[in-house]
């Protein structure tokens, strides 16, 4: 079945089985083995990919469901060079083997939008924002994308850290 | 997985000519993908409905209309409802994860299938994906299981947040059949008890389409969805409850609620409500409502704590509600 996506800014036209599941468009058609295959099950995060501006798990969803959207992997968010989160990932090491990785960092910067958003979670106190990322809001938000190697103490820190740069970038600006 | 038929109309018309002739929908597929993987679910056909002008949350009388589509972080996030609606906020905000929560619809989340883990192994007995075939279950390990509405045949837990806190607002399901006529249904008329037949699990015809959710004017008190579950975060209920809860001169004027974790459907009883409304709150009414709820709880070896829990649960929501 023709299906069109655009991935990290670049236009694709594929004919795919309707069974091929978005997350396998990206690794085994595109080739953009940069999205990982954990569960395959929507339980671990590993897959998590940024659709039309949101993170969905790529795993449990079919790639013709997504004729025509704007798909974002791990391999996107470093067009211009290491992203801010990226470098923060390396700085606090965020990480031992790895495999969990682009999922947090797709995961990760779609949060920061979320918040920006004045999105609620679980743990906030109130339903109407604004929202901060404190370590509270990031686990939750975050509950999404396991760790095998519960590498948290660095990933949050990365996380957090990113998130106060951006802060003190808005406020500047400003 | 197996081989399938993909379509993905963008009129209401097309999706129903389809359905006519056996098709399954899929919304956010969250649940749906995941039993096609199994191959516990296997439609010839499936039809892609995130395309039919579905996903609008809108003014209806004094409540709100929330079309099939409109994903479950769309909901949460809504103004109208985190402001008039608190509990369904919570509720949703208290499932899955942010990523499903992305992709997952309110006319998906519920339509779900149980989570019960003999339900997704192919190797066990289970009534619902075999008919006939037995319960694995009754006689295996017990935890996300229910206590409420089980049958001999079935005590598959319904595992939505959503729609307990649907059920305790009066939620109302549109749905469209076929031929374009639509109905709307209580979510007790949705969901049927497993009786003999856990596999027929709502009313729905072949070819029903839920097309949205109806939110009747907001309930006048405090609302509250309270859920207790094995992890802080990403996990299904033990035990939840939504509730509505108004007090006048030291008195309950009004409640409603609903449970989660703990029925084959989202559940409610008129009886407890009745029990606790005009009288004056104490440990002791509180304690006697959770007699009243779970009095016809049949606790299968390795669920003896859901009673325990719920009474807990339901006595600490109350005691927030009405200080």
């Amino acid at each position: 079945m023709k299906t069109t996506l655009t991935v990290n800014g670049n236009h694709h036209s594929l004919d795919l089985d309707p069974r091929v599941t978005l997350l396998d468009a990206l690794r085994d058609h595109l080739h953009l083995t940069g999205s990982k295959k954990g569960c395959d099950h929507g339980q671990c995060g590993a897959c998590t990919v940024i659709v039309d501006g949101r993170r969905i798990n790529a795993c449990l969803s079919l790639a013709v469901m997504h004729d025509g959207d704007d798909v974002t992997t791990v391999e996107g968010l470093s067009i211009d060079g290491r992203s801010d989160l990226q470098s923060n990932f390396v700085k606090h090491d965020g990480m031992q083997c790895g495999f969990c990785t682009p999922g947090q960092l797709c995961s990760a910067t779609a949060v920061m939008d979320e918040i920006a958003n004045g999105w609620p979670s679980h743990v906030s106190q109130d339903l109407e924002g604004p929202y901060e990322l404190t370590r509270d809001e990031l686990s939750e938000r975050m509950s999404g994308n396991l760790c095998r190697c519960s590498c948290y103490p660095g990933i949050n820190a990365a996380i957090l850290e990113t998130a106060e740069q951006e802060t003190d970038h808005v406020e500047a600006a400003e | 997985m197996k081989p399938f038929d993909f379509q993905r109309p963008d009129d209401l018309g097309t999706a129903h000519d389809a359905a006519r002739d056996g098709a399954t929908f899929v919304g956010g597929g969250t649940n749906l993908i995941d039993l096609m993987k199994l191959e516990i679910m296997s439609p010839d056909t499936l039809v892609d409905i995130s395309r039919l002008g579905l996903d609008a949350i809108q003014a209806h009388g004094h409540g709100l209309h929330i079309g099939a589509s409109v994903t479950n972080s769309d909901l949460a996030a809504d103004m109208r409802v985190r402001q008039d609606y608190p509990v369904l906020s919570r509720a949703l905000l208290a499932g899955a994860s942010g990523q499903l929560r992305n992709k997952a619809t309110t006319g998906g989340n519920l339509l779900q299938r149980t989570r019960c883990p003999y339900f997704y192994d192919k190797d066990t007995a289970c009534n619902k994906r075999s008919p006939g075939s037995g319960c694995a279950a009754l006689g295996g390990e017990l935890r996300n299981h229910a206590v409420l509405g089980t049958s001999e045949h079935c005590i598959a837990l319904h595992p939505s947040d959503m729609a307990v806190a649907l059920r305790m607002l009066d939620a109302l399901v549109e749905i469209e059949d076929t031929e374009g006529d639509r109905r709307e249904v209580a979510l007790d008329d949705l969901y049927r008890l497993p009786g003999d037949r856990p596999d027929l699990e709502t009313t729905l015809a072949p070819g029903d389409l839920i097309t949205g959710v109806i939110l009747p004017a907001p309930m006048v008190g405090r609302q509250l969805y309270r859920k207790v579950r094995d992890r802080a975060s990403y996990a299904f209920a033990l035990v939840s409850v939504a509730a509505t809860l108004r007090m006048e001169d030291g008195k309950i004027a009004a409640t409603a609620l609903a449970f989660g974790g703990i029925g084959t459907r989202p559940w409610r009883d008129p009886e407890v409500e009745t029990l606790l409304i005009g009288e004056t709150p104490s440990t002791a009414l509180f304690d006697k409502a959770g007699e009243v709820l779970m009095k016809g709880a049949t606790l299968h070896e390795g669920l003896a704590f859901k009673e325990t829990l719920t009474k807990r649960v339901l006595s600490a929501t109350l005691k927030e509600l009405t200080q």
